[in-house]
C-alpha cells in the first residue's frame, strides 16, 4: 500500500479533463434545454385551461417523485426503440436530463411568477396591455429577478447530477475517474481528486450566486 | 411506429417478482436507517451553525458546505473504494470479505452524511425563523444554553421544519437508488438485473418507477397527517 502517489493524476490528466469537458457539455445542455422546457411547463402549470393545467401538473409531479437514475435508464432504453437504432449514450442522457431538470425549473418558475402581487397584473391590464404584453413586460421581468438565485442553485445541482450519467457508461468526469482507477488501482488519490475538483467548481458557482444575490438585494 | 413488443409480465413472473420485492424491502430499510442517522447528525450540525460560539459555527459551516458541494455518487465511491484504503490491509480485507452487507452499511454512511448536511441547512433556517424573544425568554427563566436548545428551540424548530424535512425524506429514498452502483440489491439494481436476464429494460425500469411513485405518495400522505397533528398552535398555517 505505500503512501500517496499523485503521479496517477498527472499521468492521466488529459483523459480526466476530457471527462470533465463531457460533464460541462452535458450540464450546459441540461441547463439550457431544461430551462426552455421548464418555462413552457411552468406557464402550463399556471394556465387556467384545465386541459393544459392537469397534464402539465401530473407530468411535473410524476417526474419529481422519481430518482434521476431511473429516468436516465428509462430514456436509455426508450430512445433506441423510438429511433429504431442506437443513438449513443450522450444523446439519451441529454434527453433524460432536459426532461428531468425541466420539471424542477418549472416549479421554480411557477413560484417566481406567483410571487408577483396580483395588483401588478391588474394594473398592467388596466393600462390596456394584453396577456402577452402583461407577462412579457410586467410580470416575467420582475419574477425573473426573484427567481435567479433559485435558478443558479438548481444549475449547481444539475452540474452535480450529471455524475449520474455514469450508470449508462457515459464517459463523464466520474466515469473517466473510475476507468483510470480500474487501470491504476489508486482509488484514494483519484476519488479525492474528483471530489476536490467537483467541490471547487460547485463552491465557486454557489458563492458567486450568493454574492450576486446579495448585491441584487441591496440595489432594490 | 414501434417495432417493439412489450412484455410486462416480467414484472410478475417468477423469479423476477421476488427479486423486485426483495429490492423494495432493501430500498425501504436503506432509506429509513440512513434517515435516522441523517436526522440526528443534521440536528447536531444545524444547531452548531446557530450557536454563539464561533469555532463550532465555523466547523459546522465547513461541514455543510463541503458535503453539499460534492455529488453524492462521488462521495459514495469515495467511501466505498477509497476510504477503506486508509485502513491497514488486514482490516480492509476483513471489511470487504467478512462483514455481511458491507456495501449496504457503507451506503448508509455516505447517504446519511450527505443528507445530514442538507438537513442541517433546513434546521438552521428553521432556527433562524424562531424569534429572538424565544431564546431570551428561555435563558431568562434560568435554563442553560443546552436546556434552551433541548426544551425550547429544537422542538419548535422541528415542527416548523416538517414540510422541508419531508422533502429531504423523499430525497433520501430517491437517492438510495445510487446504491446500485456499489452493488446493493435495491429496487433500481433489481430492475436492471431483470433487464440483464430478460432484455426487457423499458418494462423493468417502468416497474421500478411505479415503486418509487408509490413510496413518494405514501410518505407525502403520512407526513401530511403528522404535520397536522404537530402544528404549532397560534402560527399562521403554512401554505403549500
Amino acid at each position: 500500500m505505500g503512501g500517496f502517489d499523485f503521479k496517477v493524476i498527472v499521468d492521466n490528466f488529459s483523459f480526466l479533463m476530457s471527462g470533465l469537458l463531457t460533464t460541462f457539455q452535458l450540464a450546459i445542455i441540461a441547463i439550457s434545454g431544461g430551462l426552455i422546457l421548464g418555462i413552457l411547463l411552468g406557464m402550463a402549470r399556471l394556465s387556467s385551461r384545465p386541459y393544459v393545467y392537469y397534464p402539465a401538473t401530473v407530468f411535473v409531479n410524476f417526474l419529481r417523485s422519481l430518482p434521476l437514475i431511473l429516468v436516465i435508464f428509462w430514456f436509455y432504453f426508450l430512445v433506441p426503440i423510438l429511433a429504431g437504432r442506437p443513438l449513443g449514450d450522450f444523446l439519451s442522457a441529454s434527453i433524460a436530463f432536459i426532461v428531468f431538470e425541466a420539471t424542477y425549473f418549472a416549479e421554480i418558475i411557477r413560484a417566481g411568477i406567483q410571487s408577483i402581487p396580483k395588483g401588478q397584473m391588474q394594473a398592467a391590464y388596466s393600462t390596456a396591455l394584453n396577456y402577452r404584453q402583461m407577462m412579457g413586460y410586467v410580470v416575467v421581468p420582475q419574477a425573473m429577478k426573484n427567481m435567479i438565485p433559485s435558478l443558479l442553485t438548481q444549475s449547481v445541482i444539475i452540474f452535480q447530477d450529471t455524475s449520474l450519467a455514469y450508470v449508462i457508461g457515459l464517459k463523464e468526469f466520474l466515469r473517466s475517474g473510475s476507468i483510470v482507477d480500474s487501470r491504476e488501482v489508486r482509488s484514494l488519490e483519484i476519488y479525492a481528486f474528483l471530489g476536490v475538483v467537483y467541490f471547487l467548481i460547485c463552491f465557486t458557482m454557489s458563492t458567486l450566486s450568493k454574492r450576486w444575490e446579495r448585491k441584487k438585494g441591496s440595489l432594490r | 411506429m414501434l417495432a417493439y413488443e412489450f412484455r410486462w409480465s416480467v414484472l410478475w413472473e417468477l423469479p423476477y417478482a421476488v427479486w423486485m420485492l426483495e429490492g423494495i424491502w432493501t430500498t425501504i430499510r436503506l432509506g429509513l436507517i440512513s434517515w435516522v442517522f441523517a436526522l440526528l447528525l443534521g440536528i447536531i450540525v444545524g444547531t452548531c451553525r446557530v450557536t454563539p460560539y464561533r469555532p463550532l459555527r465555523l466547523i459546522a459551516t465547513a461541514y455543510t458546505e463541503f458535503f453539499r458541494d460534492i455529488p453524492l455518487l462521488v462521495q459514495l465511491f469515495f467511501w466505498y473504494f477509497a476510504a477503506p484504503r486508509i485502513l491497514p490491509t488486514s482490516v480492509e480485507l476483513y471489511l470487504y470479505r467478512e462483514v455481511p452487507q458491507a456495501e449496504f452499511w457503507i451506503t448508509v454512511i455516505a447517504l446519511s452524511i450527505y443528507t445530514s448536511s442538507r438537513v442541517a441547512e433546513q434546521i438552521r433556517s428553521g432556527m433562524q425563523s424562531i424569534s429572538q424573544d424565544q431564546f431570551n425568554a428561555a435563558l431568562s427563566t434560568g435554563l442553560t444554553h443546552f436546556q434552551m436548545y433541548r426544551y425550547v428551540t429544537i422542538p419548535l424548530a422541528i415542527r416548523i421544519m416538517i414540510p422541508p424535512l419531508t422533502t429531504e425524506f423523499l430525497t433520501i429514498f430517491k437517492n438510495t437508488s445510487l446504491a446500485m452502483t456499489v452493488g446493493v440489491l435495491e429496487t433500481t439494481f433489481m430492475s436492471q438485473q431483470i433487464e440483464a436476464y430478460t432484455f426487457r429494460g423499458l418494462e423493468a425500469t417502468t416497474g421500478a418507477c411505479i415503486v418509487y411513485l408509490i413510496i413518494t405518495m405514501m410518505v407525502v400522505s403520512g407526513m401530511g397527517l403528522l404535520e397536522k397533528k404537530l402544528a404549532v398552535p397560534g402560527l399562521i398555517a403554512r401554505g403549500r
